[in-house]
């Protein structure tokens, strides 16, 4: 049985991708997430950010979840990366970091092993002995999904692949999605409570 | 294990070694750099790996779950956006700076 799962979520599944199209996004992908941590300016910084961020959205096209493309496009990209710039610009702080005159010379190579060491721990997991669980989110046996190798030629149309997300989005997460209004009305009372101007700290150093 | 299946295909291991390189790197930008600005993009980067992966297995399983959960990641992400960056707001109005050895006290 494990030997089957195995086999079936480790060989079987292939999308078709132009390998092409693949490395290609992959690698402006990763070049563009070296490129927001190496950027001295935080400006280039976030313009990295959102070309890496469009690259997942191309990927996410690919396997065929255009909706969340697009989401990503508008939220990531656009939205959240301009909240960044527009904080870079308000409170100008896009001079060059003074990475010459840093004091604490283990942070770098510290860094830099424990990323290395997070990637040999990622890849041995990816092409381990790994499996999936014996059930998917909706309860379905692993084993009782006619797919794996049948969704590379599924021939899906647009509305196929949107109806699914909308479903489980809605009554099976119906109750965290609510949730997660919560916590966006949460967000926006602290934000707005954190960044209010506030008058008081002046007033209590003077009696102070 | 069988990386390349024919000319035309990728294998879903490919895009997990590569949200496995994203999430690294900006594991990495997050432990590198002090720019509190820049930490957050590299914290972004690795919420997008991660979503890299969950589409990857909503597609290899075709459960529409996995997608489910990137919306839930995203608008974490929104509300953590919009409250670390009024903390960093904050902190630069008291200190004229917003890089993390600014903030090695825990008092204002």
């Amino acid at each position: 049985m494990n030997a089957l799962l195995l086999a079936a979520t480790k060989d079987v599944v292939a999308f078709h991708v132009n390998p092409v199209l693949f490395y290609a996004l992959a690698a402006i992908a990763i070049a563009g997430a070296t490129g927001v941590v190496i950027s001295r300016n935080p400006v280039h910084s976030a313009l990295f950010l959102v070309m890496t961020m469009i690259i997942i959205a191309v990927f996410f096209l690919t396997l065929s979840a255009p909706m969340v493309a697009i989401v990503q496009v508008i939220v990531y990209a656009s939205a959240i990366v301009v909240l960044f710039l527009f904080v870079i610009m308000l409170l100008g702080i896009d001079r060059h970091e003074m990475l010459a005159t840093d004091d604490r010379k283990y942070q770098r190579p510290a860094g830099a092993a424990l990323g290395l060491l997070t990637l040999g721990g990622l890849i041995a997991t990816v092409i381990g002995n790994w499996q999936l669980g014996p059930q998917t989110s909706s309860g379905r046996a692993l084993s009782a999904i006619p797919t794996l190798d049948g969704v590379a030629s599924t021939t899906a149309g647009e509305t196929d692949q949107i109806r699914p997300l909308a479903r489980t989005l809605f009554t099976q997460f119906a109750w965290q999605f609510q949730v997660t209004a919560v916590l966006l009305v949460i967000a926006v009372v602290g934000a707005v409570v954190l960044a209010r101007r506030s008058t008081r700290p002046a007033r209590t150093e003077v009696s102070a | 294990m069988n990386l390349a299946i024919s000319a035309t295909t990728i294998g879903a291991q490919h895009y997990f070694i590569l949200g496995a390189i994203l999430f690294t790197i900006g594991a990495t930008g997050l432990l590198l750099r002090r720019n509190a600005i820049v930490m957050f993009m590299c914290v972004e980067l690795m919420l997008n790996a991660v979503n890299l992966t969950f589409v990857t297995f909503a597609k290899a399983l075709n459960d529409s779950a996995g997608q489910a959960a990137v919306f839930f990641t995203l608008i974490v992400a929104a509300a953590e956006v919009a409250v670390g960056l009024a903390i960093i707001v904050a902190i630069f109005r008291r200190r004229q700076g917003a890089t993390a050895d600014d903030i090695d006290l825990m008092k204002g």
